[in-house]
This record gives C-alpha cells, structure tokens and sequence, in this order.
C-alpha cells in the first residue's frame, strides 16, 4: 500500500492544554480517511499540522512522501484545504475567486478560465458566477470554497467538518462531490463530529478524543464495537410498564422513567414485529421513540464515558 | 520559473486581487480624497483669513502652507484602509488558505502594500488636483514634482508596511483603532498646519521630531519653494526605516503558526 499521509507520535499544545497527546496515523492514497471526534478533540489542530499551517511540538508528518515541517512548499504543492469556515474573497465574484485560484496555480489565462467555467457548473455556481461572494448562502460559500480548493488539481484534499452547518440537501450533495473525487484517485482527510457522514463516506475511521486516538479500524469493524438502536416505550403508569416488560423479555427497563428500551435495527419492519409483540399490552404505550447510535454512543463504547464537554474556542483557535 | 520569477508573479496576481476590490468598491477611494478635501477646507476656512498671523510667513499664502500637511494626511488615511483591508483577509481566513498553497509567502504581503501606494498615489493626485481648483499654487518645476512624487511614494511604502503587520496582527477590526489613530492623528501634531517654532513646550518638541514633520517640510519645499532646512535626509531616514520595520514584522507574522 502507497501511503499518502503518516502521522507517528504526533504532539501539539497550546500553553499549559494539550490538544494532540502522540497521535498515530495511516492514509492510504486514493482513499477516504475520517478522523472523528467531539468539539476540541483536536481534530482542526491535526489538520492545521498537515497543511502547514501549524507547526507540531513533537513528532513526524508526512503528506505525499514530504516531511510537513522540513518541506512545507513541497507538501503545499500536493494539498487542498477546505477549513471549517470558508476562506473565500467574498468582496470578489465566484468566478473571480476561482480565477485568482488559478492565476496563483500559475494555469495561464485561457485554461484558468476553462477550469473556472467546469467547476461553476460542477458546483452549481453558474448562475451566481458575476455576483460578490458576499451575496452567497453558507452553502454556495462552501461549494465555491472546494472549488477553489480544486482549482489546482490537488492530490490529497483535506475537508475539515465540511458539512457543517450545510442543510442536508447541500449535504448530499457535497458528499457525491467527495465520493466522486476519491473515484478519480484522490485521497481525502475528512473531519466530522458525525458518525453517519464517516459512515457514509470513510473507508478508515480514527476516533479521536482529548488528543489521542481511541478506536480505529472499518466503518463495520467500529460499528461492531458501539452499541445498536433501540426502541423505547415510555408508559403512563407502571402497571402498563409491567404488563409490557412480561411480553418483551429482552428490553431494559427504568422503572422511574416508565420507560422500556428494547434492542431493534429501529426500522420500521422491526417497530411492527415490536408491536405485533407487544399486543393488547401496546395501549399502555403513552409514547414510541427510535433511538440510533450517535456519536455519544460511539464514545459511551469506546471510552465508557459520555462524549466530552465540548470547548469549541479550544478548537476554533485559529 | 526562478524563485524571484514566481514572485513577481505572484505578487502581481495578489496586486490585481487588492486593486479589483477597489473598483469594485470605489466608495473606498472617494472617502479616501473626501477626508482631506474636507480637512483642506475646514483649515482654509478657519485660519485662511488669519494671514500671516499663524507665523508661517507673509511670502506664502495659508492653502500652499496647508497643502503639504493635507498631502501627508492623505497617505495616512490611505494605510488606516490598508489596515482594515489586510485584517478582513485575515479574520475571514482567506489567508489561511493562501499559505496552505504553494505561493511566495511574500508576494501575499507584497501586494497588500503595492496597491496600497498605487491607490494612495490615485488619491493625492486628485486631493492636489481639488487643491489646485480652491487656490494652491505650487511652484515647482518637473524635477520637483518627480522629487516630490518620489518622498509620497516612500512615505506610502513606509506607512503601507507598517499597516500590513497591524492588519495581521489584530485579532477583529476594533483592536485596530490604535493604529487607526497614530496615522490619522499624529499629523495634526507636526508643522502641516502651524510652524512648529510657533508651538510650546513639550508639544512643540514633539512635532519637531516626529516622522511626518520632516516629510511635510520637505514637501513644502519642493512643491512652494520655501526653505525645508535640510530635512530631506531626515524624511527619506525616518521612512527607510519605518518601512523595513514594518516589512521584517510583517514577515515575522505571516512565518509564525496560524493558531494565536
């Protein structure tokens, strides 16, 4: 296997806090790699690192065979850089920005403004090409940063929590734009605080909490290790909680919050097999819920604590 | 390309990026001449009919007195937009991505101070041009006014320098207003509008060694013809290195990790 991105003993403070405590990573090129974690797991920081944005207190990086902190301008050659807030011109147009990506890309005239023409069609930026990026939605901002990112035909592109803050329709799309970038051989470092989009797109999740990496492996492989769904009842009053719990004999039950959660994939087929079970007990039922795992659960399995407390200056320090 | 190839040309692109916003914006520049028109009328209003009496000499009418002054106000309202414009870039993270791409780390900060004198140049030709329309008339020969042009552009180098780091430096635009007001107040306390040796005490010490009262003598000298008393050396001395001391701050920053 090529890898595109080492990192071995990675550490990085910001005065007395640690944020990245000899962090180790693997991307093999042409893949999607997911480093996930909570606000202020270090996730930004290991991103500012492998731009050359940052510099590490200790340890070694490596991104397209060059070492980050000796060959900065080699590294920047290979890269793209989506952060988690956009970084365009907004006082120029889209096209304008995607032009100056492409002058600084040393493209040429003519073939600066073919490839500005592909990606605002690609991104859905044509109509809005002649207006100040100002005007624009967080969304289109977003779309028009990764097509500046793309300008330059970059090798290994890192997204830092790119759909953050997007509406699920703007999400969808940028994660066919992500998935059709890997298709054509590129590498991608994503960021996420959502266990659905690494799930999604990541061909190797790494769990990152308080600077270090708690899991890494496969989407199956983690999802193996956090705990399913589950359906849970809420009743109106215990005797419909007892009735219901000598039906369903394998849900746990909170007597307090006359609640009853029963393990299901938590869809729909299975709410009716849960109901079919639950029989004339079901008109106790005050209230049905589906509970998926989420990140809380990720951590609640890998670390047996709650996600942390999230600091967000922490990881906004820019 | 040779290094200093790529940042020629780089340098340019980022001067193209600065000057778009300018014509894309032009309420920039026409505050930038508004301002000092203004100051330029208000000073010639209240103190033009004083005649000689503000000691600078009954050789010299108030507005070619004043005008010098106005000229030098103008280059320090210039870099307050300098300043502004380089801690927009920098707050809204589009230098971020700059230094995350394979460009000369210079030729960023190279174009903030290129358009910087070229659209304070564009600015003092028309604030002279609105001066000459209310009554200033210069004296100058061609060598002269190459002269004169030659100390604007280095006082816009230096001032332009020293406004790049502050941009970089200032966490939001507010934490600006200090250097906001040494450009733009410093030269109401030199000679632009009053002879020095007409001052008192500590004041008048002060406007006598400050940086814009030589540049302003020397000015006036080559655009009216008055005596500047030798302060040419010590204008072109306090902008060299006001100039290169904002230039090694500004590359100290724009080196350092992007995390504060």
């Amino acid at each position: 296997m090529t890898s595109a991105i080492t990192a071995a003993g990675l550490c990085k403070s910001f005065g007395d806090t640690s944020v990245l405590d000899g962090v180790d990573l693997e991307v093999e090129a042409g893949t999607t790699f997911s480093l996930l974690g909570p606000n202020g797991a270090g996730k930004t920081t290991t991103v500012q690192i492998m731009s050359t944005l940052v510099r590490a207190d200790g340890g070694e990086v490596r991104v397209a065979g060059h070492d980050v902190a000796r060959e900065p301008a080699a590294v920047r050659a290979a890269i793209g850089v989506t952060g988690q807030f956009s970084a365009v011109d907004t006082l120029l147009t889209g096209e304008e920005n995607l032009l100056l990506m492409a002058d600084l890309h040393h493209l040429g005239r003519a073939a600066g403004r073919r490839r500005a023409a592909t990606l605002l069609d690609k991104f859905d930026l044509a109509e809005a090409a002649k207006k100040a990026a100002m005007t624009y939605s967080g969304g289109m901002r977003r779309r028009l940063d990764l097509a500046m990112t793309l300008v330059g035909d970059p090798r290994i592109i890192f997204l830092d929590e790119p759909t953050t803050g997007l509406d699920p329709r703007s999400r969808r799309v940028m994660w066919q734009t992500i998935r059709d970038l890997v298709a054509g051989g590129v590498t991608i470092f994503l960021t996420t605080q959502q266990l659905d989009e690494a799930d999604q797109l990541a061909d190797r999740i790494a769990v990152l909490d308080h600077g270090k990496i708690v899991a890494a492996g496969s989407p199956e492989e983690l999802k193996r290790s956090i705990p399913g769904a589950y359906v849970r009842l809420r009743f109106a009053d215990i005797a419909g909680l007892d009735a219901a719990a000598q039906v369903i004999s394998d849900g746990f039950r909170h007597d307090d919050a006359l609640t009853l959660e029963v393990p299901s994939d938590g869809g729909a087929i299975a709410v009716r097999e849960l109901l079919n079970r639950l029989g004339d007990t079901a008109a106790g039922v005050d209230d049905l819920s589906v509970h998926t795992p989420d990140l809380d659960d990720v951590f609640f399995a890998l670390t047996g604590q709650p996600a942390p407390e999230t600091t967000p200056e922490m990881e906004n320090a820019r | 390309m040779t290094t200093l190839a790529l940042t020629v040309r780089d340098s340019a692109t980022m001067t193209r990026r600065s000057f778009r916003h300018v014509v894309r914006y032009p309420v920039t520049l026409v505050v930038a001449v508004a301002v000092p028109v203004l100051l330029l009328l208000l000073f010639v209003g209240v103190f033009g009919a004083l005649k000689s009496g503000l000691g600078t000499g009954p050789h010299i009418s108030y507005i070619d007195y004043v005008m010098p002054g106005i000229i030098v106000m103008t280059a320090g309202y210039g870099s307050s937009v300098t300043a502004q414009a380089v801690n927009r870039d920098s707050t809204e993270g589009i230098i971020g991505r700059f230094r995350t791409m394979a460009i000369a780390p210079t030729s960023v900060l190279n174009g903030y101070v290129l358009s910087a004198v070229a659209r304070t140049l564009v600015s003092a030709a028309l604030v002279i041009g609105a001066g000459i329309g209310l009554g200033f008339r210069p004296t100058a020969n061609v060598g002269q006014w190459l002269a004169a042009a030659g100390i604007t552009v280095l006082l816009v180098l230096a001032l332009s320098w020293l406004a790049v780091p502050f941009g970089l430096a200032a966490k939001t635009a507010e934490s600006l207003t200090g250097f906001i007001l040494i450009v733009q107040v410093l030269p109401f306390i030199s000679s632009a509008f009053v002879p020095t040796g007409q001052m008192s005490g500590s004041v008048r010490w002060f406007a006598a060694h400050e940086p814009f009262t030589p540049v302003i003598n020397t000015l006036r000298g080559l655009l009216t013809g008055s005596a500047s008393g030798g302060t040419t050396l010590t204008a072109v001395i306090w902008c060299a290195g006001l100039a290169l001391l904002g230039y090694l701050w500004a590359r100290a920053l724009s080196r350092r990790d992007l995390s504060r």
